[in-house]
């Protein structure tokens, strides 16, 4: 029995040998990307002073959800400011922010290809689950060997964790588009390219939306164990404190952490059920700058209409619908 | 005596109209089908193969779903055709067919002069957007755009500019009155409105074709009265080819120009909606139309019976006293020199006038309601109320072609046959005693010719 081993664990060895061998400069080239993405949306962050990016982050939470989210907003980033976080947490955005979009920009066209072929969904469905369930540290293992300590291993085992809900949710949005709307869409001889840009994508966006919002949440969750790796941010100060049982910094870091989780939660929330002040905003203005499509016999017919339906009730029936 | 009796409907008058209808549009086929199959499951063809050398659908129920087996059609120009069949028919597969929505698995689908089974997928798209448009049961409008948008949607396929489709929106919108809700949502709007615009949305295409699968069933029933009315109007005034889904019996009766009736993915009978229920192909066929509501359907032509009781004006009083006596009636109807409906006369007036010895039969003629072939039994019955005579049937030029008796409208209402015997209907039963007439015959038989 002892004799019985399958050496599983040295075969991957060699596989992530020879895959640096063969490809490193490969990899030297998609470190040097992802470390210059993420130094310019960290010298973006970081560069001003703080109470500019407060003052940005409490005018996009009014844009997207309202003045009681613009409140809390500048009151959470306040306290990260106050227990002397600020920079980490800016370093942890900027992690957040580029694996979050590299995530998007895989999963997503992923997901419609799922979506669009039963073959291709069989295929990486099981790789989806591979992805998601084996522990997130072990990924870290290949990534610092092909990509070196730093922020890069940390980002591209970010976007490995990330990505599966992603991909789940798009294919799940585009195949719960009515069929009788996708046919209406042949039936008047749109191409399938048509169908998906005008049809599909429009109609599955709210899933998609909140495939992306669970792209974020788990990209920040994944910042601490990217601090493992010398990604820095508030991961490396929860990594410092594990070390040196340091309550208190734990806490802060932590804390910290949960607030920006929370900031980008509802932001990314608010966006996904598409009824959002600005987008409000934006439409009655519409209204009114385009009567023209209503003739004379519009203006017979309104007042019976409008009272019945204003475009804002019509536009919050909608999260009831998705 | 010949020539006083019957003159006889030559041509069913539900054909001699579609001819006509089909000539005001361009003559010639629009869909045609020929020996469609299609089967669902893992080896379709050999389902087809086996169907083709005689097994029956349930025996190669394991293999998968025979949909649609041996399919052949041609829907005329113009012409409103109705496929009609219970939930599992196969109807909406056939129609998904006709546009290649679905492939056929065996058997060939030609639109106008295109074959349209086995052709590339782009060449395909073609097809639909220049000639084959759709309404779905449930709309499937695009809900995020406005009713203007959705109406322009083939159109914007088509490749037409913003400018001039959204103009031509205009005009279809106004067709199916839905003036003033160009820039609402589809979610603003009732059932009916909807599939105003999914039917907008089909006419603006501008194709020849128009499938409609089960477009009126999600609507309440006198909405979708009110559409299928509309529907009519809209195929008199525009001439599309409509190829109408529906489980609806008297929603194809209605609509249909001819209806295909199938039945467990076969087309058991096709023919005009008095075809079918006068002549079902089958006890199936037979079942399903005895709940129709036949007085919207049959039509004065399908149901009168030969004018028996009939006297030429120039053969005079005597000849008609003669003719009522022979048949047991007591009025008789009354035809001009060139054979038009003049009117009719009653037995006590004749008696006068043979005992008057006047000879002219003009004199005492009544009025009497005559009506076109075409009128549907619905709206015989008042004029069956007001009089007792049986009601005359001519043609456009006034010419008698039958006549309907108060049984015969009652038996075809019932669906029964109206003579219980050997004897033939005779209305109004005779009211003078036969040897009176014989005995006024007789007495003035000096002043004219015996019989």
């Amino acid at each position: 029995m002892n004799d019985f081993r399958i050496p599983l664990g040295s075969w991957a060895d060699t596989f992530i040998d020879f895959i640096t061998d063969t490809f490193g400069f490969f990899f030297d080239f998609v470190r040097a990307i992802f470390s210059g993405a993420y130094d310019l949306v960290d010298l973006i962050l970081a560069t001003p002073p703080f109470w500019v990016i407060i003052l940005v982050a409490a005018a996009l939470a009014l844009m997207i959800r309202g003045w009681k989210f613009a409140v809390g907003t500048v009151v959470g980033l306040v306290v990260i400011v106050g227990v002397d976080q600020w920079e980490n947490a800016m370093d942890s955005l900027a992690l957040v922010l580029v694996a979050s979009v590299l995530a998007i920009l895989f999963s997503v066209p992923l997901g419609i290809l799922s979506a669009k072929s039963g073959v291709a969904s069989s295929i990486i469905r099981p790789i989806l689950d591979f992805m998601q369930t084996m522990p997130a540290f072990v990924y870290l293992i290949p990534a610092l060997i092909l990509f070196r300590v730093g922020v890069v291993p940390g980002i591209v085992a970010t976007i490995i964790f990330a990505m599966a809900p992603g991909v789940r949710l798009t294919e799940l949005g585009i195949r719960s588009v009515d069929s009788e709307v996708v046919e209406a869409g042949q039936a008047f001889g749109a191409s399938p390219w048509r169908i998906l840009r005008q049809i599909q994508l429009p109609l599955a966006m709210p899933t998609i939306m909140a495939g992306i919002n669970q792209v974020i949440m788990l990209s920040l969750s994944m910042v601490v164990i990217a601090g493992m790796v010398g990604a820095g941010g508030l991961g490396q100060q929860v990594v410092a404190s594990l070390n040196r049982i340091d309550v208190s910094l734990g806490f802060e870091a932590g804390l910290s952490v949960v607030i920006l989780a929370i900031f980008l939660d509802r932001l990314t929330a608010a966006l996904g059920n598409g009824n959002t002040p600005i987008s409000r905003v934006l439409a009655a203005r519409k209204r009114r700058a385009h009567p023209v499509h209503a003739p004379a016999a519009a203006v017979a017919v309104e007042p019976t209409v409008a009272p019945a339906v204003t475009p804002t009730q019509a536009a919050e029936r909608e999260p009831s619908r998705v | 005596m010949t020539e006083i009796i019957a003159v006889k409907a030559e041509v069913p008058a539900s054909e001699a109209e579609q001819t006509e209808t089909a000539a005001a549009v361009a003559p010639g086929i629009a869909v045609k089908a020929d020996r469609l199959y299609k089967a669902f499951g893992r080896k379709p063809h050999d389902i087809v193969k086996k169907l083709q050398s005689g097994a029956s659908r349930d025996e190669l129920a394991h293999l998968g779903t025979a949909a649609v087996i041996d399919a052949s059609f041609e829907v005329q120009r113009g012409e409103i055709f109705v496929v009609m069949g219970l939930s599992g028919s196969g109807k909406s597969t056939l129609i998904r067919m006709l546009n290649g929505l679905l492939e056929a698995t065996s058997g060939t689908v030609t639109v106008g002069d295109t074959p349209i089974t086995g052709i590339p997928a782009a060449k395909l798209r073609d097809v639909r957007r220049q000639s084959i448009s759709m309404v779905f049961q449930h709309f499937a409008l695009l809900p995020h755009r406005t009713v203007i948008d959705n109406v322009a949607y083939g159109l914007e396929v088509q490749g037409m500019p913003r400018e001039e489709r959204l103009a031509k929106a205009r005009t279809i919108i106004r067709l199916v009155g839905l003036d003033g809700w160009a820039d609402n949502l589809p979610s603003e709007l009732s059932g009916g409105m909807q599939q105003r615009v999914g039917l907008g949305r089909a006419l603006a295409a501008d194709t020849d074709v128009l499938l409609m699968d089960e477009a009126f069933s999600a609507l309440d029933p006198l909405i979708r009265r009110e559409m299928q009315e509309q529907l009519i109007e809209l195929q008199a005034e525009l001439g599309k080819t409509i190829i109408f889904i529906t489980h609806d019996l008297n929603e194809a009766m209605f609509l249909g120009d001819r209806i295909a009736v199938m039945r467990d993915g076969r087309i058991v009978q096709i023919g005009t909606p008095e075809e079918i229920l006068t002549d079902p192909a089958n006890d199936y066929v037979a079942q399903f139309v005895q709940d129709v509501d036949r007085a919207r359907v049959l039509t004065a032509g399908s149901v009168m019976e030969p004018a028996r009781s009939v006297v030429t004006v120039t053969a005079g009083p005597r000849a008609a006293l003669r003719t009522m006596r022979d048949l047991q009636t007591s009025a008789t109807f009354v035809l001009r020199r060139d054979r038009s409906f003049a009117g009719v006369v009653r037995d006590r007036d004749v008696l006068k006038q043979v005992k008057a010895g006047d000879g002219d039969l003009r004199a005492i003629i009544l009025d009497a309601t005559a009506v076109a072939a075409d009128t549907a039994l619905v709206d015989l019955v008042e004029l069956a109320v007001e009089s007792d005579l049986p009601i005359a049937v001519v043609d456009d030029r006034n010419r008698l072609l039958g006549v309907i008796p108060r049984v015969t409208l009652l038996a075809a209402l019932g669906n029964v046959s109206p003579t219980t015997g050997e004897l033939p209907v005779m209305e109004p039963p005779a009211t003078i005693s036969m040897s009176i007439i014989t005995e006024t015959l007789r007495e003035t038989a000096s002043e004219g010719v015996q019989p």
